[in-house]
């Protein structure tokens, strides 16, 4: 929307809102929940070799249900040596 | 007759709770069944006024509750409508007055005499939210379409389903579409989507709500109201009836959205 100009309120306030809700719901600041992805990926990477720049970690809501969705994309072996 | 408990929530104030239970409460006695609204507000009682039945209070829930009469005298009956009735708060009393176990025993001695009980929850999470909650077989959720009110809905919800309260269902109160139109307000389908419940009706703002709380006549007795017919078409929702939602824009397609979001088809 953003060649149309600045955002419309009601994009702002849903925007908003999925934030804060997600936060209220699970009891999770931003700041834990950035510090709980550098644990995962510092676990995952001790056993795998990961693509740090591609990884996607969020909650998200489907109904009044919050799930933490992570895609860690793997580096292959031949994509290693090749880099 | 076994009534049914309706507690009207929102957790944020000045969203239209009380105007909500007047409302429900003279569409259902207008269409016949028996009504008994219960104004949970101890302290801060309006559901009188906005009724119209401020000058017939001679007790309230509080001298129920202490004994000093008994429930029958506490019930005021509607001016117009003989099968409804109202058990005003206490004005100079604080929620501590009453306990869940309290509302939960008020609400089973009315039972068996009504079709529905309404309660009026005070706006808030704390005790006076916990005791209209405590008896409730069903817990309608009231919001604006507007932040805060939404935010507070959702604590509202998350505590009704930590408590296991099954059935909760939402009112959008006060959608105005010309903003909902021009994309400055969120509309039914955001909300619906941000809080995850089903949807039982949505409000439009009329100016003619305000008119008809000056004189003490619930909106849902005026036919040419467009929030008395959304109010009345929520009453007739909560006996069961299939009520299509107000197509206030005639948009294609949003009745079929909404139609689903309340699960009503899959």
């Amino acid at each position: 929307m953003s060649w149309f100009g600045p955002k419309r309120s009601a994009e702002s306030a849903k925007e908003r809102l999925q934030l804060v809700l997600i936060h209220d719901r699970t009891d999770l600041t931003p700041a834990e929940l950035n510090s709980m992805k550098d644990e995962i990926l510092e676990v995952i990477s001790r056993h795998v070799d990961i693509d740090s720049d591609a990884v996607q970690i969020a909650v998200e809501h489907d109904g009044r249900q919050q799930r933490l969705v992570a895609d860690i994309p793997l580096r292959s072996l031949t994509r290693h040596r090749a880099g | 007759m076994t009534a049914q408990v309706i507690t009207i929530s929102s957790g944020k104030g000045g969203v239209g709770k009380t105007t909500t239970v007047a409302n429900l409460a003279v569409a259902l006695a207008a269409d016949g069944v028996k009504v008994v609204c219960l104004d949970g507000d101890i302290g801060l009682r309006n559901l009188d006024v906005v009724m119209g039945l401020e000058n017939r209070i001679v007790y309230d829930i509080v001298d129920v509750i202490e004994g000093r009469c008994k429930l029958r005298q506490a019930m005021i009956r509607d001016k117009h409508l003989p099968e409804l009735y109202l058990i005003p708060a206490a004005q100079t009393r604080d929620k501590n007055a009453v306990s869940p176990s309290d509302m939960q025993r008020i609400c089973n001695e009315l039972r068996p005499d009504f079709d529905f009980v309404l309660i009026d929850s005070p706006a808030g999470i704390e005790r006076g939210f916990r005791n209209a909650i405590a008896p409730a077989d069903r817990v309608l959720v009231v919001t604006n379409p507007e932040v805060s009110a939404v935010r507070d809905a959702d604590r509202v919800i998350g505590i009704l389903e930590a408590e296991e309260k099954r059935s909760t269902a939402l009112i959008i109160n006060r959608l105005n579409q010309a903003l909902v139109k021009q994309h400055d307000m969120l509309s039914p389908e955001d909300v619906l989507d941000l809080l995850g419940i089903p949807l039982i009706g949505i409000v439009p703002e009329d100016e003619s709500v305000i008119v008809s709380s000056n004189r003490g006549t619930p909106v849902a007795q005026d036919t040419k109201s467009r929030a008395g017919l959304a109010f009345r078409n929520i009453a007739k929702r909560i006996k069961g009836e299939e009520i299509p939602f107000l197509d206030m824009e005639k948009q294609a397609g949003l009745w079929d959205r909404l139609q689903k979001m309340t699960g009503r088809r899959s």
